[in-house]
């Protein structure tokens, strides 16, 4: 369940968790840290998460941003989970490729297509 | 006789506290000049994330022993050929080619370090003077395609 303050809509659908960013811009510090704490009580919550993670209404994102991914994927990892990523705009995904992050995450063009990659 | 050597001259200089609404109305200004003169969006992209990776490490890296509030200098001139943007730090500055390269495998996890790298890759030119408390990055408008 979101929290009341989110910046996350959040829903459950098979065993999967599907969070969606509110703001099209994931820049402020004290957001990327809300985001980070609330996510983190997501994948704190399962035995072993299966996280998509969508950018559908992302413009723009930081690299504190990606700190912040880099943490959850660890988080996930560290609890035998998946993690996913999907609707990344192309911009931001050329972010992802500059900083080779894309070969870190699994990236998939729409939340579908990242559903259907859970094994 | 002697030549100084000019110095790059900005129309705008903006004295950002860290407060996120300001640094927001700044951004939005300085991305409403790059509409005025159509620059692409992918120009406008560029631009505005070495903006907030050029503040966030003033504020996060330069001023982390300083109390908050003490300002951070923006300056910037938009042309229609070029956008030039200065961030200037009150801190003891650093050494910028000892921040370790965020793409190699050792550095990869690491979830932070990735601001500089990621300016150098969207900015066409981009210098440090002072201590490294000042960044002065320079984005020329590519030619349009044939």
């Amino acid at each position: 369940m979101a929290q009341a303050d989110s910046r996350l809509r959040v829903r459950r659908q098979d065993n999967i968790t599907l969070v969606e960013f509110i703001d099209r811009n994931i820049l402020d510090e004290a957001n990327i840290q809300s985001i980070g704490e609330e996510i983190t009580q997501l994948v704190d919550a399962e035995g072993a998460p299966k996280l998509l993670i969508s950018f559908a209404n992302v413009d723009h994102l930081s690299s504190a941003a990606l700190g912040t991914l880099i943490t959850i994927r660890n988080k996930v990892r560290d609890k035998h989970g998946q993690l996913r990523l999907a609707n990344i705009d192309p911009q931001i995904y050329e972010v992802f490729v500059i900083t080779r992050l894309h070969k870190m995450f699994s990236i998939h063009e729409t939340t579908d297509e990242a559903a259907k990659s859970f094994e | 006789m002697s030549h100084a050597k000019p110095q790059p001259r900005y129309d705008v200089s903006v004295m950002l506290t860290g407060d996120r609404a300001q640094i927001d109305q700044v951004e939005g200004d300085i991305i409403a000049r790059l509409e005025q003169f159509a620059y692409a969006k992918a120009s406008r992209f560029a631009v505005k994330l070495s903006v907030e990776e050029a503040v966030a490490n003033a504020f996060n890296h330069g001023h982390k022993n300083l109390p908050p509030g003490v300002p951070v200098r923006l300056e910037y001139a938009v042309a229609p050929d070029e956008v030039r943007i200065a961030v200037e730090d009150q801190g003891p500055g650093f050494v910028p080619a000892d921040v370790p390269d965020p793409t190699m495998d050792e550095n990869i996890e690491q979830p932070s370090g990735r601001g500089i790298m990621l300016i150098r890759a969207y900015m066409t030119r981009v210098a440090f003077s002072g201590s490294g408390n000042r960044i002065e990055m320079t984005y020329k408008k590519p030619a349009p395609k044939a």
